[in-house]
Parts: C-alpha cells; sequence; structure tokens
C-alpha cells in the first residue's frame, strides 16, 4: 500500500490535512473515510486507515483538527480543540463531504464511499450518513446519539435521532453491552427508529465490553468484540462498497 | 465517553514542556479519556500559554483518587506560602475541594 499525508479541501473550501492510505494498483477500490476519534488524528487512527487500505480500500481521514492546531502534534491539537468545544457538527460534514470528494477524484476510486468513526467519531459517521449521500456508513459506540450530552457540556452536540429518516445510507452499528454513553437503552431507541423508518442496519452489541472495545491500546480493549466487529465491518464494506 | 466538561482556570506561573520552558497563563482540568495514562478516564490538567500555540502545554493525566491527593498538597504548601509571605491565598481555593 501507500500511505501519506496529503492536502484536501474541507469545509468551506478550507485547506486541511489528511491521511490518505490506499492500496496499489489501478482499483477500482471502494472509498473509506475514517473520522478519528476525540483524541485526534493520532497513530493509532492512522493505522485504521492503513488496515482498510491492506483491504483494498482508498482510506482518507481528515485531521479535523487542523484549524486549531496546524503542525502541532495529535494529543496537543485534541487538547485545542477539547478547551475550544470540539468540532461544530456542521464543519464536520464539510470536511467529510471534502474528503469524499477528494477520494473520488482519484482514479483508482469506483466512487463508492462509506464513513466509520469511533467515540466521538461514531456519532460524527452517523451525523455524515444524515447529512451526505453515502453508501455506507459504520457508527462504533457514539454517544449523543440518542440522548443529549450531560448538562453543562460547553460543546454544541444534539441528539441526531430526530433525522434517522434523513438516513441515505445502510448503518452499522456497534456496541459495548457495557457501556453508558451510549447505554444499551439509547441503542435500542436508535435501532426501533431505524426500523420504523425501513433503513437498512445492522447493529451488534458486545457482552463484556464497554466503550471504546476496539483501543488495542487502552484497558477497554476487548480482543473478541474487537475481532469480530473487524469481521462485521469487513462484510459489510464488502456488500456495499463493491464496484 | 467524551466528557467535553471543562474547567478553564488563569494562572501565572512558567512551565517545562517540549522545548523547553516558557510562561503560563492558562489551565484547564477535565475528566475524560487519557492520551497515555493506562485507564479508561483520568482527571487530566493542561498548563497552557495559548498564546504561542497548542504546542505550548504541559500535560498530566491522573488518576482521580491521586488528583485529589496533589490537589489537597497543593493546598497545604498553600499554607506554607500564607505564613511565608503573609498574603491570604486560601480563601476560595478551598472551594473546588469541598465539591467532592
Amino acid at each position: 500500500m501507500k500511505a501519506e499525508t496529503v492536502t484536501i479541501a474541507g469545509h468551506g473550501g478550507d485547506e486541511i490535512e489528511a491521511y490518505l492510505a490506499q492500496p496499489f494498483g489501478k482499483g477500482p477500490f471502494g472509498g473509506v473515510v475514517v473520522i478519528h476519534h476525540m483524541p485526534g488524528y493520532d497513530r493509532s487512527s492512522k493505522e485504521i486507515a492503513r488496515r482498510f487500505a491492506d483491504e483494498g480500500y482508498i482510506a482518507l481521514m481528515p485531521n479535523l483538527y487542523s484549524r486549531e492546531a496546524p503542525g502541532a502534534s495529535p494529543d496537543d491539537a485534541a487538547a485545542a480543540a477539547r478547551a475550544g468545544g470540539g468540532v461544530p457538527d456542521e464543519r464536520l460534514v464539510g470536511d467529510v463531504d471534502g474528503a469524499s470528494k477528494h477520494i473520488k477524484s482519484l482514479a483508482s476510486s469506483n466512487g463508492k464511499i462509506a464513513t466509520i468513526g469511533y467515540c466521538s467519531g461514531g456519532r460524527q459517521s452517523f451525523l455524515a450518513g444524515v447529512s451526505l449521500q453515502l453508501d455506507a456508513a459504520v457508527d462504533c459506540y457514539g454517544a449523543a446519539v440518542v440522548n443529549p450530552l450531560p448538562a453543562g457540556s460547553p460543546v454544541k452536540m444534539a441528539p441526531l435521532v430526530d433525522r434517522v429518516k434523513d438516513l441515505s445510507c445502510p448503518l452499522l452499528g456497534l456496541f459495548g453491552e457495557e457501556d453508558q454513553h451510549p447505554s444499551p437503552e439509547e441503542v435500542a431507541i436508535l435501532e426501533k427508529q431505524l426500523a420504523e423508518h425501513g433503513k437498512t442496519y445492522e447493529f451488534h452489541s458486545y457482552p463484556g465490553a464497554g466503550h471504546a472495545f476496539f483501543c488495542v491500546d487502552r484497558p477497554s480493549f476487548r480482543p473478541e468484540a474487537a475481532k469480530d466487529g473487524w469481521e462485521r465491518i469487513n462484510h459489510f464494506f464488502g456488500r456495499y462498497l463493491a464496484s | 465517553m467524551c466528557t467535553y466538561e471543562t474547567e478553564h482556570v488563569a494562572i501565572s506561573g512558567s512551565g517545562k514542556g517540549a522545548s523547553g520552558w516558557f510562561p503560563l497563563s492558562a489551565a484547564t482540568v477535565y475528566f475524560d479519556h487519557p492520551v497515555h495514562a493506562p485507564a479508561e478516564h483520568t482527571l487530566n490538567v493542561d498548563f497552557l500559554n495559548p498564546e504561542r500555540g497548542p504546542s505550548a502545554r504541559v500535560a498530566v493525566e491522573l488518576d482521580p483518587a491521586s488528583a485529589v491527593a496533589l490537589a489537597r498538597a497543593i493546598l497545604a504548601a498553600a499554607e506554607t506560602a500564607e505564613l511565608f509571605t503573609g498574603t491570604a491565598l486560601l480563601g476560595e481555593a478551598q472551594v473546588p475541594l469541598s465539591r467532592g
């Protein structure tokens, strides 16, 4: 594969940094926009992008903190973005849209695009799915999709469940049964809404797993849930991103 | 989860970061995911100089109990500072610890 840092046009035409990982060859390949978690555009998130390239997809991960902290290390950039209240939803959608267009502009693209995100990125992947025309979206334990953030939170992150009707693509949801954000009750409410609106979706909740069970460098890592989750993701993308 | 809840404090002093010493003007305190500490959530403190950009930061990620112990130790040291300087320091500083 080939992996490199590139510049793309994000929300409002802003030039932002992004990490592009893609297979060698003419393709055509499906595209995956990787939405990094709140700790930032970090090494583990870049590993995820490379994993998708290894699976045969063009993976592009915009640095959502490009504006707050150009050139800063990922942890410093995340702290600056956090202190400022996080990434506004409108800007996130614009950055994901820019990443999607960048992938489609590549000669090896088959024109199909999925989003995937973890933690805050899970919510943002769902947000992209209800805001943009996509071919698939994956929400890995995204909070604040059904319930709002606790009162007093300085960040503007409204629930999205009332936008289920706008979901443009099949949705894969991967959750931990021991997670409280989102709780199993919230996951059930979201699933019910998807069913009532006739959306194509696939939800899996893992016993013994809480939040962030994919994170290999955290105590929350649950190998069995993560392995099964990766298989679900590969199968899902294989179905909806094929040429 | 990503809590995003953050206490902002104006401070005055100096900190030593990746590029050496620099003046500090702000601190943020929050309970959220760490970058490095082996826990799902930690009590994090960033000592900052926003005018110098995001990299002007000294970061610590603490187990919450040890963070409280540290806060009490700071207050104990501040008592010494009061006696030494004759300046009243602790009137407002005791408020945050009484919350928890």
